[in-house]
């Protein structure tokens, strides 16, 4: 299976005149695009641009102000998630859409065992069989890298870095077809970064995912997406193919990103 | 296969001032299937810049630029990603991969995007390695820790994995010993015997005249109005 033969004309998400005001702040503006099946876009800026605003309006945490998130369901073709109800919304959070958290802490639960945060998104789509739980279960620690051995260990007792790929399995294991992320690799070091980043990119190659990856690292967009998006003070202010972006940058605000990259 | 009309490349420094600086002006060019045009001029005089512009890493101006039938110079990202897939392929003069990934794995990438199976494209990835005399125990290691010379020679065993039908290569025989640049001129030869249009860029006279149909002077699509 390739990512081609996912391929098709009609977007798996069309976001328009998404805009989501705090009082008198502004979040995010009039935020449009098209997302196909099988690319991944970035959206950069520096803190308080509105991106996470963007990516949390998008995945239904908190409702925008106006505008529509028509996503591409499985069984009734395109729908604004806006205006679905609370429990069909739940239950696509839970099956097509994953969001993976910067903090791991916030998409895990820590009281329960690295196998029952795994099993229990696949228990939220019906599985019933213990053994089939816990074998997909292990299946998945091996995917992103964690040890058999570990899976009744509560993941209080993981690294940070074992964490975000644990989560990152808790949100792939009911194979999803559009992953939110919020600085997957925020807050890590460097080597396991890379590691992460790997993984992040082999899974989407093989699942043939979609996936928004809000980040201010400039050097994860450049290996993760396809795309990317540039916020300024709410607004997007540059958007096109992500080395273009990089290395053609067009707008002021994103000349000034990318000059003040330190060079390792 | 590859036609450039009228093309021309300004860069606006928006934080110096806002200094606009053309660099390119009514650059006109084609290359037909199973053609090699070089590209000479002297060290800034753009030809990089004429590359990066058909690949759709610089943006530009104006004009049109052809690859097959889409417009690089207005086609949506999503058109020049599949471009960059199944027509386009691209020797730059830096390898840039993800820490990591084996070399072997690098070079089998542009197979495994369109499709060719993991056995396939691992076999044909290690014979161009082979061919490009990088020692088999390197393969399962990430090209970041190569010399220049060997990540030089894993990056056009990358570009040529996959046939493409037109193919951009930025100085592919620099840095490389007198046998792996005679297997780097095979290459660019046997691409060109199965239709692919080549653009490239040597500093090697000799390499230039042995591959290259025709020549193009870089030099003559510098802008005309002095500053």
């Amino acid at each position: 299976m390739t990512r081609d033969d996912r391929k098709s004309a009609v977007p798996l998400l069309q976001v328009r005149n998404l805009a989501k005001q705090y009082g008198r702040r502004i979040g995010c503006r009039d935020v449009s695009f098209d997302l196909y099946p099988g690319e991944v876009m970035g959206i950069v800026g520096e803190s308080g641009s509105g991106k996470s605003t963007l990516l949390n309006a998008m995945a239904g945490h908190h409702a925008p102000d106006r505008g529509e998130v028509v996503f591409d369901t499985r069984a009734d073709g395109p729908r604004d998630t806006l205006k679905m109800s609370e429990p069909e919304r739940r239950m696509l959070s839970r099956t097509d859409w994953a969001f993976v958290h910067q903090h791991a802490r916030e998409g895990l639960r820590m009281s329960v065992s690295a196998g029952g945060n795994i099993g229990e998104r696949l228990m939220a789509v019906g599985g019933r069989h213990y053994g089939d739980i816990r074998a997909q279960a292990a299946d998945w620690l091996g995917r992103v890298e964690i040890s058999e051995s570990r899976i009744d260990d509560r993941p209080s007792a993981f690294s940070g870095g074992m964490q975000q790929r644990l989560q990152i399995a808790r949100n792939l294991v009911t194979g999803p077809r559009l992953v939110f992320m919020d600085e997957p690799t925020g807050g890590l070091d460097v080597s396991v970064q890379a590691r992460l980043l790997d993984l992040l990119r082999g899974l989407v190659r093989e699942m043939g995912l979609s996936a928004i990856i809000v980040t201010h690292d400039l050097a994860v967009v450049r290996l993760l997406a396809d795309r990317l998006m540039v916020m300024k003070d709410g607004d997007v202010v540059e958007s096109g193919l992500t080395d273009q972006v990089l290395d053609d940058p067009q707008h002021a605000y994103t000349q000034l990103l990318v000059s003040s990259v330190l060079q390792v | 296969m590859i036609e450039l009309e009228n093309v021309s490349k300004s860069f606006s420094l928006h934080n110096q001032g806002g200094a606009v600086i053309p660099v390119m002006e009514r650059v006109n060019l084609k290359v037909a299937a199973g053609e090699c045009v070089g590209l000479v001029g002297a060290s800034g005089a753009g030809k990089s810049t004429l590359m990066r512009l058909i690949y759709g890493n610089y943006l530009a101006a104006s004009g049109r630029i052809l690859v097959g039938d889409l417009d690089v110079a207005r086609a949506a990202p999503r058109q020049i990603i599949t471009l960059r897939r199944e027509t386009l392929g691209y020797v730059s003069q830096f390898l840039r991969v993800v820490p990591r990934v084996p070399a072997l794995d690098v070079v089998a990438e542009p197979l495994l995007a369109v499709g060719t199976d993991q056995d396939r494209a691992r076999e044909k990835a290690a014979s161009l390695l082979a061919e490009l005399n990088i020692p088999e125990r390197l393969w399962s290691l990430s090209p970041t820790t190569f010399s220049g010379g060997e990540q030089q020679r894993v990056n056009i065993a990358r570009g040529f994995a996959y046939d493409y039908p037109a193919l951009l290569l930025d100085e592919p025989t620099a840095s490389l010993d007198a046998q792996n640049r005679a297997t780097v001129l095979r290459l660019i030869e046997g691409a060109k015997a199965r239709g692919a249009a080549i653009i490239g860029i040597f500093h090697d006279e000799a390499a230039r005249n042995q591959v290259c149909d025709s020549f193009i002077d870089v030099s003559a699509f510098a802008p005309q109005v002095a500053a």
